[in-house]
């Protein structure tokens, strides 16, 4: 039974950064139905963001004296690399993106895979393929009940992640900027034509699902013990099978499927076989576009001639 | 499409042939060499095992530049020249006919991969190279012909030599495996070490595995928790193990954990911090160790790079100083007497033991266990053949 | 294109006749390093040639090629390990035996991977573009994960077959050359027949094909099954030119320079695809010195071919379009 709820509890915190992740990818196919294919590496370069703003703000002193970085620089270093992140987001949108808006299908979808190559292999040369451990931003605390080890930083991984959904959810519900996200989603021409920014939606979108990203990252991080440069490959897929499965461009289906993707890869390595974790996901994004394309939570959207 | 646009892309072609240096050289142009000697090495310069290859050649490097310092070989110098393959077996395969066909080496260093040096293996043994793998552990890789020969030993051995020292020098009788199943240096490793472990009278409590890059272990951890093993036979590269033991610190799992050479390299103590504490790997060397020879390796390398050399560096000093005692032996570079000399090779003073090659072309040597305290890697005890 | 039988058999047999002298004189000539390099040249081709089928002229997108080569890699491997003795027996070892085991192990091969595109084919040709990618994406892993863990095939280490030295090297410069040029002359006739309109009619609109009653699932899953089994064909040679191969070597990496061989020569153009496969073969050695950057080059090589020039160095136009004074079904075609 322990070891149900400790893959249960392992599974819900790897499913939360799974879905903060997923919030980028189906906020930005929401308006623009395009699959960001660096979106995966926005979150790497956001947990690189705070690997450096950590080291910058001296949390190696902090570390060889033996105490707790201080929460307010911690949330310090949340913010630089979020913020970080948001600019990137926002560069690859106007650099990569918008020049190809009125192209054919397929290629905003090469120039994204472009993207994403990019970013990875820039990183492989700035930052080293060396993994890195991560600085000790949260310091670590153990607390185990029924044979269940939970340490602070998945309790963070909850609240933190909770916390910026919901902030999300408001955001989008209650601000004329999600007003004009929703319409957007919904129809960017009418959108336009009702005397929305388009422009400007799309970018505070990109800036948004980015920063996000990048909280994701720094958490992947602390709960991971090591960064490196292609960790958002494989997780960046994971979080965009999340949002698919969730019904992607739906912001709520987004969260759901993230928890799902990261019970289910828990359990596959837990009871079946470490082998096939990431096997699994593939199989529920066949499975989900087989059964159910537009996800647990989506809309079937007819498309117009 | 004009004329000219049309005929462009051939032309480019043509153009990159020649740039290529496509030509076979003429026997005039071969019998005419001399100056440097090449040696040619092959190594992973880039990628994610870069620093196999970096760690490799920086200690041939120096090894060159000793012998040369000191005279070079039968009066002429010695030339290290480096191709990176990437971590590709594709590659290794064009990096060594690279080698031959423009560096014009007489003798290869390489690889650490054994299954490079497998791909590069072949293509020597074909076109009568001789090559001395510096660190590939795997039987098959001196099976390939009687050009291919290597200084380091086989992991069979090396399985064996973990398996005896939990048994015997740490009284264990049950442990668990945790192999990376993307890797065949730990699958070869811990096939040899379950056999050894078994055939001792040990019984292995639980097989778990994961895949090189990995970052989450707490699956497998939390059932090799559950299980009877009393330590934990980690065969794997030092990024996953260091990873391993911070997760099992951290599940509050205290046993102790074994691994093999592929432990050594300088980053596993930057992630690892005092996780590893109470651990136990084998190497061909520890920086600490007796010998003076090792001592004077390490002194010199750490005052040429910086850093302490690893298991790896010390096997390519002794690569290079293979090739060089058999070069001296030798009277010309032609490739049918030097392999001749690599296979007479005789106490060689290496860093990492002397060193004798046998008929199958390995050297019989023992191994050294390091136990890891305060996080540094100390000198514990050698394990003979 | 009205040539009597005749006329073309003996076109066929002067090419072989050219191949086979050209194969000797390479031979004779030229440093290995090059040799190798042309005959990976060669495979490039296939490849690029293959998946530029389903890619440029179908349109859709598959980004798990690395799998079908995997596959094709693996199972002629196999084959031609159980062959070879076998037909050295009956017709006594030498080229006769080299070049049958070689040919059969690569039927095979193909075969394997047309089955698993098939497999792979039908489920997800229902989906869109951008969907596509990702699941094709995701059975080139699966697949890649499979042969991981299979332990008869030698799982990470590779399978080297049964002998001391590995595979054994069938593939010569006659026989890549001679596969490159069916596949090139096979997918050329098939890209201007009937069904390679439709695929083209399914490119530019599917809808509007679907309207014309094309069979647009049947066909894009002939297509992905066609291209699944150049890749297993080209796999297949690649492997008798290793002494081994592992699943390493068909990482998604390779995948993307499949793609970049098919994007730098224009989506949907057969000679813009040889062109790119030579260029990705060709490259790889000359930029040896700046290898670290090679996929930084590859992927900003994407990013711009894309804003600035989305048809690639020929588009959808062929490189003999201007003798022939022939437009295509695929000119005028947007990328």
């Amino acid at each position: 039974m322990s070891q149900f709820l400790q893959q249960l509890i392992n599974g819900l915190s790897l499913g939360s950064i799974y879905a903060l992740i997923a919030l980028g990818y189906t906020m930005v196919y929401g308006v623009l139905r395009l699959i960001n294919f660096a979106h995966g590496e926005v979150f790497m370069v956001g947990a690189y963001a705070g690997y450096y703003a950590a080291w910058l703000l001296g949390v190696e002193r902090f570390e060889a004296a033996g105490q707790n970085f201080p929460i307010y620089l911690a949330l310090v270093v949340l913010a630089l690399a979020m913020g970080a992140a948001a600019l990137l987001g926002v560069l690859i949108e106007a650099l990569a993106y918008r020049p190809v808006r009125s192209a054919p299908r397929l290629t905003p979808l090469i120039t994204a895979i472009g993207v994403s190559l990019l970013l990875q292999n820039v990183a492989l040369l700035v930052f080293s393929p060396n993994p890195r451990r991560y600085p000790a931003i949260l310091t670590e605390v153990r607390f185990e009940f029924a044979g269940v080890i939970v340490t602070n930083v998945k309790l963070t991984i909850f609240v933190l992640a909770t916390l910026l959904m919901v902030g999300l959810h408001l955001l989008i519900q209650k601000t004329s900027w999600g007003r004009g996200a929703r319409a957007t989603s919904a129809n960017l021409d009418a959108a336009e034509l009702m005397g929305i920014d388009t422009g400007q939606v799309i970018r505070w979108t990109f800036a948004t699902g980015s920063a996000l990203a990048a909280a994701g990252g720094i958490l992947f991080g602390l709960d991971q013990i090591t960064i490196n440069p292609q960790m958002g490959v494989l997780t960046g897929i994971k979080a965009f099978v999340a949002a698919v499965l969730g019904g992607i461009g739906n912001i709520p289906g987004a969260m759901l499927g993230g928890i799902l993707i990261g019970l289910a890869e828990q359990f596959t390595a837990g009871y079946l076989s470490p082998d096939y974790r990431d096997a699994i996901t593939f199989l529920i994004l066949i499975a989900v576009l087989l059964i159910k394309p537009q996800g647990l939570l989506g809309v079937v959207r007819t498309e117009k001639v | 499409m004009r004329p000219l646009r049309r005929v462009l892309p051939y032309g480019a072609i043509l153009l990159g042939a020649w740039g290529l240096g496509a030509c076979k050289p003429s026997a005039e142009e071969l019998a005419n060499a001399t100056g440097d000697i090449v040696v040619g090495h092959y190594a992973s310069m880039t990628g994610s095992t870069a620093h196999f290859g970096q760690d490799t050649d920086k200690a041939a490097r120096l090894a060159v530049d000793e012998i040369n310092a000191e005279g070079g070989v039968r009066g002429r110098k010695l030339r290290l020249v480096t191709l990176d393959d990437r971590g590709d077996s594709a590659e290794a395969a064009n990096a060594v006919n690279r080698l031959i066909d423009v560096e014009n080496a007489v003798a290869l260093l390489g690889e650490v991969a054994s299954s490079l040096s497998l791909a590069g293996g072949r293509i020597a043994q074909r076109r009568h190279v001789p090559m001395v793998s510096s660190a590939s552990t795997n039987p098959k890789v001196t099976k390939v012909g009687n050009y291919v020969f290597r200084v380091c030993f086989l992991d069979p051995f090396q399985g064996r030599v973990m398996a005896v020292f939990a048994k015997k020098h740490l009284g264990l009788s049950s442990v668990a495996i945790l192999r990376d199943v993307r890797n065949d240096y730990s699958i070869g490793l811990s096939d040899a070490f379950r056999k050894s472990f078994i055939e001792l009278g040990g019984t292995i409590a639980v097989e778990q595995s994961y895949a090189q890059g990995d970052t989450d272990f707490s699956a497998q951890l939390t059932a090799i928790r559950a299980s009877s093993a009393r330590a934990i036979f980690v065969p794997g590269y030092y990024s996953e193990v260091a990873t391993i033991a911070r997760t099992a610190q951290r599940l509050g799992l205290a046993l102790p954990l074994l691994g093999g050479d592929g432990w050594d390299a300088p980053d596993l103590f930057k992630i690892a911090g005092d996780a590893l504490d109470g651990s136990f790997f084998s190497n061909h060397f520890a920086p600490d160790m007796a010998s003076a020879r090792a001592q004077r390796f390490v002194a010199e390398f750490t005052k040429r790079y910086g850093q302490a050399p690893t298991g790896l560096g010390a096997l390519g000093y002794d690569g290079v100083l293979v090739i060089a005692d058999a070069l001296r032996r030798t009277t010309t570079v032609e490739p049918k007497t030097l392999r001749d000399a690599l296979a007479a090779t005789r106490e060689v003073d290496g860093v990492t033991g002397k060193i004798t090659i046998d008929a199958d072309r390995n050297p019989t040597k023992s191994a050294v266990v390091l136990r890891v305290s305060s996080g540094r890697a100390k000198y514990e005890t050698t394990i003979a053949p | 294109m009205s040539k009597s039988p005749a006329l073309r058999v003996v076109v066929f047999v002067t090419l072989l006749f050219a191949l086979s002298l050209a194969g000797l004189a390479l031979r004779a000539n030229v440093i290995e390093y090059v040799q190798r390099i042309v005959l990976l040249a060669g495979i490039n081709i296939i490849l690029a040639v293959g998946l530029n089928l389903i890619n440029g002229t179908t349109g859709q997108f598959s980004l798990g090629h690395a799998g079908f080569m995997a596959i094709g890699a693996y199972a002629a491997a196999y084959i031609g390990v159980l062959l070879g003795p076998l037909v050295e027996g009956w017709c006594g070892p030498g080229l006769l035996a080299d070049g049958l085991t070689l040919n059969l192990a690569l039927v095979g091969g193909a075969f394997f991977s047309a089955c698993a595109g098939l497999l792979i084919g039908i489920p997800s040709l229902r989906l869109r573009g951008d969907y596509l990618a990702v699941v094709t994406l995701g059975f080139g892993e699966i697949i890649r994960i499979l042969f991981t863990n299979a332990e008869f095939l030698g799982s990470a280490t590779g399978y080297f077959g049964n002998e001391p030295a590995g595979l054994r090297e069938y593939t010569s410069f006659f026989w890549v050359y001679v596969w490159a040029l069916l596949v090139v002359v096979g997918l050329y006739n098939l890209t201007f027949s009937q069904m390679g309109r439709s695929l083209v009619a399914i490119r530019e609109d599917e809808i509007a094909a679907e309207a014309i009653a094309t069979p647009t699932t049947r066909l894009k899953v002939q297509a992905f099954v066609i291209s699944a089994a150049t890749a297993g064909i080209a796999g297949g040679l690649f492997a008798h030119i290793q002494a081994g191969i592992r699943p390493e070597d068909f990482r998604f990496e390779k995948s993307i320079d499949m793609l970049v061989m098919v994007i730098i020569g224009g989506l949907g153009s057969i000679s813009g695809a040889v062109l790119g496969g030579i260029f990705v073969a060709v490259t790889l050695e000359l930029m040896r010195d700046l290898a670290q950057y090679r996929l930084v080059i590859y992927a900003l090589l994407l990013v711009v071919i894309m804003i600035v020039r989305p048809r690639g160095l020929l588009g959808t136009r062929e490189l003999f379009d201007t003798w022939k004074k022939k437009s295509g079904p695929s000119s005028g075609a947007r990328v």
